[in-house]
């Protein structure tokens, strides 16, 4: 269990791994997430979400972005590695209905958990469009099998080296302000973009529902870690969540409890950043 | 000495030799220096001050002691063995009613148990002065594992029956030795990478060595049953598919209270407020305290707040003082009366240097930036007694003072985890989440079984084992019956 079937970097620090898991292939639906850990006694538990699943190979895809130890840790693993401990599939699924018309949007490697519930939207008979943002070219996720599934794809880099100049707030105000306006917009990525996608919608009373990806530990409601401010209550993104509707989340509380540990994080990914330098140069094993 | 001079006086002794013989203090490690290391706090018994401390006790035929034992442990029996000089009769004995004999000598509270009833006590006019039942059963437990004497019970012929275990804490352990002792296969499925649940995730390691929770689970497996850790019943595989998919024929949830409660006040989402549970878990099970080692971050608050008044927050309280806090403020609204922690805990907590505010409650907790900066009290006063027996504790108004804190530790209970309920049709609970269940621990659905937190709602561990033993005796019964009709009997 827990092998690494599969591994492609998908960009400088993005990887998409398959990971030999058949229990949580079988179960998982759009929307839910796993935690991993590569040491049993000291590493961290970090929650990251299901990209895709294949029941036949008994694999889940996961990708992930190289950005702090055990990110920076898991790229590095070769195939055939085993992840110490793999848990899932965890949170409450996406509610996947058909209501018309459906805007997914994605930002950076929130591409990637926004792919399953793209799927399962254009499965449930939904139009479907979907808006990928990255910050530059090179760091784009997904497109082809975006543009394999939706009806529609908008792309945007912020330094406009492809698609639209800008952000991805740009068309989604476009598409609520036209008509027929979006019965549904789904958007993930980096907090501040989910932030500004739910005040875009909201003027459209456009219903916004985001995945918020907060601290946690056990991912099953015990530790509270992951607890966020949503329409003025406290809500566990663990098992209340991971999605919620965005024009209820209070997001700068959600920024700055993501940033608890920022400087032990910084610390640990630039240690380990380091590590791999030496190691190139062969300074040390 | 005490043992030579008992040894000197005409035997047997009498009940005014045995009341006259002082209470046997356990040897700790000496406050302010185990207040900077994470080793277990209290040493145990040697083999004299434990025979000396049985001599203490007076042979009740009434044995009121054995009413206050939630699993009728045989108390005046494995005593009288201790006393005799014979640890392997005694935790034999013991070993008859209870399955966690090191962790509940070390983590029950005996003084509201056993020993609130003890004649000796009770002579002696105060509950301190009991015979120390606890430490008793402690040192007969640790003899039993430092000697190599520990055998796993004998395990009944094969019945090709197979029951899922939901949960590895104290209720779980119970259920799957006591199932798998009938001959029936048992998996263990555990939610974290480790198993042994609030044992290992809750209790710190100076109360209660991993060790020892180890060297039970160690057992458990040596008996045959599989543990399979990283497996969230509910999520991983729904309770109803273990049945119809997986060839379950009983499957008993025991998956703890597990969801922490908050005080719903201004300022609880602020950086460096913490539930009890997400800060000994960073500390215990993901070892936090080991800053060299473990890549999981732990805040090093220099003035830290603890609200509540039970053993988890004296648990996070001394937790702080050892991960370096100058100060810790553990604030609870009653007196120290109220107090539901064990009393050992509270005088430890209070001789390591944490400092305790009785008759106050947090209004609000303060921050600036997003980050917790200080924490408003109100005092309070005690007035008429709730249903629950305490003292109300109400407000004094305009009583507001200030704190200047870097990290709240919240401690204040749990209420009832939802995923269970959110994957488990037909399961039936009350209005605070918690399972349904009758005295066996039969639930609404058929085959499925609870007990533990997930049925009592925030209690103790010798509360969960004992609600294990009689879940475990139910499903062994259902599970004979089904063998002997040939057929499935299924309880409905």
């Amino acid at each position: 269990m827990n092998q690494i079937l599969f591994k492609e970097q998908l960009s400088p620090d993005v990887y998409r791994l398959r990971v030999r898991a058949p229990l949580i292939a079988e179960e998982r639906q759009p929307g839910q997430f796993v935690i991993l850990q590569l040491d049993t006694e000291y590493g961290e538990r970090i929650p990251l979400t299901i990209a895709d699943a294949d029941t036949e190979e008994g694999s889940i895809t996961l990708i992930v972005q190289a950005v702090g130890k055990s990110t920076i840790l898991l790229g590095q693993m070769p195939v055939g590695g085993r992840i110490a401990n793999l848990v899932g599939p965890l949170g409450r699924p996406t509610h996947i209905e058909k209501v018309g018309r459906v805007v997914c949007v994605g930002g950076g490697i929130g591409v990637a958990p926004l792919y399953p519930i793209a799927q399962g939207m254009k499965k449930a008979g939904n139009h479907l469009t979907v808006v990928i943002g990255a910050r530059t070219k090179d760091l784009m996720i997904l497109e082809q099998e975006m543009r394999a599934l939706a009806d529609e794809v908008l792309i945007c880099t912020d330094d406009g080296t492809y698609g639209h100049h800008g952000l991805v707030t740009a068309p989604l105000k476009e598409l609520c302000a036209g008509a027929p306006k979006p019965d549904l917009v789904v958007a993930i990525g980096p907090p501040l973009m989910m932030k500004f996608c739910a005040e875009t919608t909201k003027p459209y009373g456009v219903p916004t529902v985001v995945s918020l990806n907060s601290i946690m530990i056990d991912g099953t409601g015990m530790c509270g870690g992951c607890r966020v401010t949503v329409g003025g209550k406290t809500k566990f993104v663990c098992v209340d969540g991971p999605e919620f509707d965005g024009h209820q989340v209070d997001f700068d509380q959600l920024i700055q409890r993501l940033g608890s540990y920022r400087k032990q994080e910084t610390i640990a990914a630039d240690g380990c950043h380091l590590h791999t330098e030496a190691k190139k140069k062969g300074l040390v094993e | 000495m005490e043992w030579a001079r008992l040894q000197a006086l005409p035997q047997p002794l009498t009940p005014r030799d045995r009341l006259a013989i002082p209470c046997q203090e356990m040897p700790a490690q000496e406050s302010l220096a185990r207040a900077q290391n994470m080793q277990e706090v209290t040493l145990g018994y040697s083999d004299e001050q434990a025979r000396v401390e049985a001599e203490r006790c007076l042979q009740c035929r009434n044995a009121p002691c054995v009413q206050g034992c939630p699993v009728r442990i045989q108390i005046p029996q494995f005593i009288a063995a201790l006393a005799a000089g014979n640890p392997a009769r005694a935790i034999a004995i013991i070993r008859e009613t209870s399955l966690l004999p090191a962790v509940c000598g070390r983590v029950c509270p005996q003084e509201m148990q056993c020993q609130a009833h003890c004649t000796v006590g009770k002579s002696l006019k105060s509950v301190d002065q009991a015979v120390a039942i606890g430490r008793l059963e402690r040192y007969a437990a640790d003899w039993e594992r430092t000697h190599g004497a520990v055998s796993p019970p004998v395990v009944a012929p094969a019945t090709g029956k197979k029951v899922a275990v939901v949960g590895s804490g104290p209720a779980g352990i119970t259920v799957a030795a006591d199932v798998r002792r009938a001959g029936h296969e048992v998996v263990l499925f555990e939610a974290f990478h480790k198993a042994g649940g609030v044992l290992v995730y809750g209790i710190p390691e100076f109360r209660l060595p991993k060790t020892i929770v180890q060297a039970e689970l160690d057992a458990l497996q040596q008996m045959g049953v599989t543990i399979r850790t990283n497996f969230v019943v509910g999520r991983t595989r729904k309770i109803t598919d273990l049945i119809t998919k997986d060839g379950f024929d009983a499957v008993f949830v025991g998956s703890g209270a597990g969801l922490p409660k908050f005080m719903e006040i201004e300022g609880e989402n602020l950086v460096g407020v913490y539930s009890a549970n997400e800060y000994l878990t960073r500390s215990n099970l993901m070892k936090a305290y080991d800053r060299e080692r473990a890549e999981t971050p732990i805040p090093s608050a220099r003035r830290v707040a603890v609200l509540g008044g039970g053993n988890v927050a004296m648990d996070a309280a001394r937790t702080a003082l050892r991960l370096g806090a100058q100060e810790v403020h553990l604030i609870y609204r009653r007196t120290e009366v109220e107090m539901p922690a064990r009393a050992e805990e509270v005088r430890h907590a209070k001789e390591e240097g944490v400092r305790i505010h009785v008759l106050q409650n947090a209004k609000r907790i303060l921050g600036a930036n997003g980050h917790v900066t200080g924490i408003e009290c109100l005092r309070h006063e005690l007035g008429d007694p709730d249903s629950s027996g305490r003292r109300r504790s109400m407000v004094i108004p305009d009583s507001e003072f200030q704190l200047p804190i870097e990290a709240v530790i919240v401690a204040i209970g749990n209420q009832s985890n939802p995923l269970i309920k959110q994957t488990t049709e037909g399961l039936d609970v009350d209005q605070w989440g918690r399972i349904v269940t009758d005295q066996q621990g039969h639930t609404s659905l058929p085959n499925v079984f609870a007990g533990g937190d997930i049925v009592l709602g925030t209690a103790t561990v010798i509360l969960a084992m004992g609600e294990g033993r009689r879940a475990a005796a139910a499903i062994n019964e259902m599970l004979q019956q089904e063998n002997s009709a040939g057929v499935p009997a299924r309880h409905s």
